[in-house]
């Protein structure tokens, strides 16, 4: 049902991953994008694969899962895979009128491929381990230090939570309202990409007028209940690491040196 | 002290043009004075455009008088230094049960409040515990509001409200989005908080038969408080209440028909029971 969609998909278990604070998985992902655009070794590849699969069999989340999550991402893969075949430069492998294959464009297409589908699954980890809630809060508590310099990052959160709690409610909202056109005759499957678009404008209108009007009674329920931005506000449930937040940030840095000893030897 | 008290309070609907010259302006509160008493059960009525959700508005200081002047439990609203605690000692519940709901489970959204007045977490876990349960909704404690029906979100919302220690809660037409059951469950936990804890409640609505067990009810009419009286008084008035465009309760209205032709019938009947009673001692018979 329409009501069940969350964004990032979250997977409910109680794996020690679930339990990280969110500032560390945060860290850790940071650290993945980046030890990953170190080098251009395959040995990269591999152990980033394989440190991922470790993860992956601790957090308990069925393999299965988390692949499907790659179905959406599949159209954009191909694509640069076939840009990168086609128009990388060297010795050609085959060719048709203007089309040329080089070897050098399949072996890096290949390879930029795999990165891709890792720097993927390594953070839709994250979303998947840690409710949209304990991220933003996350989010809120490590990126205070951004406050300094004028950066809103307290507003930012809320408005990433409230978002997201609003998203299943906007959504069946668009799907009452497209029935409720459709029922009066409104078209929204046939015609050219073009004449699709153009049927959705009727649809946009109304959906706006109402997500306004959300909004503004959000705005006065919050303000009945005194919030006053993020200044003296405290929590129900407070970020604190435990042990084993230390440990994994102990496990991050000693991946990160293991990434810079492959690029470096 | 009074909970409540109002004098010749006003508020003025102003309408704008592009260049910021008045176009329009109503009186939507037009010199209210009412005083509503700690751990009273007061209902508003009136239709719609009476002004009964501004004035709902100016209890919990979201709108601030034109004229005149309100004081809950002592605080005037418009001393903006009080705002937040007059907010907190009287707590709001809205219409729309989807759009007052800010956390992403029943837990989290029953702590928004007290974590906004910086209560320390412990304090707030505990506050928490005591008003989902109060509300009964402890088994949906980690549930996702949208899994919820509207009565029992309403019933967060009310949780949510009670988290802050209000001594007063003011409800602005809860049950206007709520299939019979949801109603009536809210309409339980609300006499539960007035009788059990003393909490002061006061409940805007259409629904008559919400109305007949109040302490007290006002009816509002384009902007003035016309009617203020005990149920039963309130509704012995039938043909004023139907000039009003409101409703009577079914029996209440049977029994004021009979009486228009010509039997001694009380018409100030408010539940089925009264009106078996009645019927009984006009008639002469006897139900079993």
């Amino acid at each position: 049902m329409l009501r069940d969609i969350t964004l990032g998909r979250y997977y409910r278990s109680d794996s020690i991953i679930h339990k990280l604070d969110p500032r560390v998985k945060l860290f850790a992902v940071l650290m993945f994008v980046l030890t990953m655009f170190m080098g251009d070794r395959y040995l990269h590849l591999a152990a980033a694969a394989l440190s991922l699969l470790v993860l992956i069999v601790v957090s308990r989340i069925p393999f299965s899962y988390i692949v499907r999550g790659l179905r959406f991402i599949a159209v954009l893969l191909t694509m640069s895979a076939l840009c990168i075949v086609f128009f990388t430069k060297g010795r050609e492998l085959w060719s048709y009128g203007i089309l040329r294959i080089t070897y050098e464009g399949v072996q890096k297409a290949v390879f930029v491929s795999i990165r891709l589908v890792l720097l993927i699954l390594g953070s839709s980890l994250l979303t998947l381990t840690t409710t949209p809630g304990n991220l933003t809060d996350g989010m809120d508590r490590s990126l205070g230090f951004l406050e300094k310099i004028k950066i809103p990052v307290h507003d930012i959160a809320m408005m990433m939570s409230v978002a997201l709690r609003f998203i299943p409610i906007l959504t069946e909202e668009t799907d009452k309202i497209m029935k409720a056109q459709t029922s009066r005759g409104a078209d929204f499957e046939s015609g050219g990409v073009i004449r699709r678009a153009k049927a959705l404008l009727p649809l946009l209108v109304p959906l706006f007028i109402a997500a306004f009007r959300r909004a503004n009674d959000l705005a006065t329920a919050m303000d009945a209940r005194c919030y006053m931005g993020g200044a003296g506000r405290t929590k129900m449930r407070p970020l604190r690491y435990g042990r084993r937040d230390y440990i994994a940030y102990l496990l991050i840095v000693l991946y990160v040196i293991l990434m810079a000893g492959i690029r470096f030897c | 002290m009074s909970m409540i008290k109002s004098i010749r309070l006003c508020h003025a609907y102003k309408k704008y043009d592009e260049t910021g010259t008045e176009v329009f302006r109503t009186r939507v509160l037009d010199e209210i004075d009412i005083q509503i008493e700690e751990g009273q059960f007061v209902a508003i009525l009136g239709h719609n455009g009476s002004g009964k959700s501004t004035l709902a508005r100016h209890l919990n200081a979201l709108l601030q008088p034109d004229k005149g002047e309100l004081y809950i439990d002592g605080m005037l609203t418009k001393d903006v230094e009080k705002i937040y605690r007059i907010r907190q000692s009287c707590g709001m519940v809205f219409q729309n049960p989807d759009n007052q709901i800010i956390g992403a489970t029943v837990e989290e959204d029953v702590a928004f409040g007290p974590e906004n007045l910086g209560v320390k977490p412990e304090d707030i876990v505990k506050r928490v515990d005591e008003s989902i349960e109060k509300v009964n909704m402890e088994k949906f404690r980690f549930k996702s509001p949208n899994h919820l029906s509207g009565g029992q979100k309403q019933r967060v919302a009310i949780a949510s409200a009670l988290a802050m220690k209000p001594k007063c809660i003011v409800l602005d037409e809860p049950t206007a989005m709520l299939d019979p059951k949801g109603r009536q469950d809210v309409m339980e936990v609300l006499r539960y908080l007035n009788r059990t804890f003393g909490i002061t409640i006061i409940l805007i609505t259409h629904h008559m038969s919400e109305a007949v067990r109040a302490d007290k009810i006002f009816v509002m009419n384009k902007g003035k408080v016309v009617m203020e009286d005990t149920p039963r008084h309130i509704f012995s008035h039938v043909p004023e209440l139907k000039e009003l465009k409101l409703e009577v309760p079914l029996v209440t209205e049977i029994a004021y028909e009979l009486m228009r032709q010509g039997l001694f019938f009380r018409c100030d009947i408010l539940t089925a029971e009264e009106f078996a009673e009645e019927f009984e001692r006009v008639m002469g018979l006897r139900f079993d």
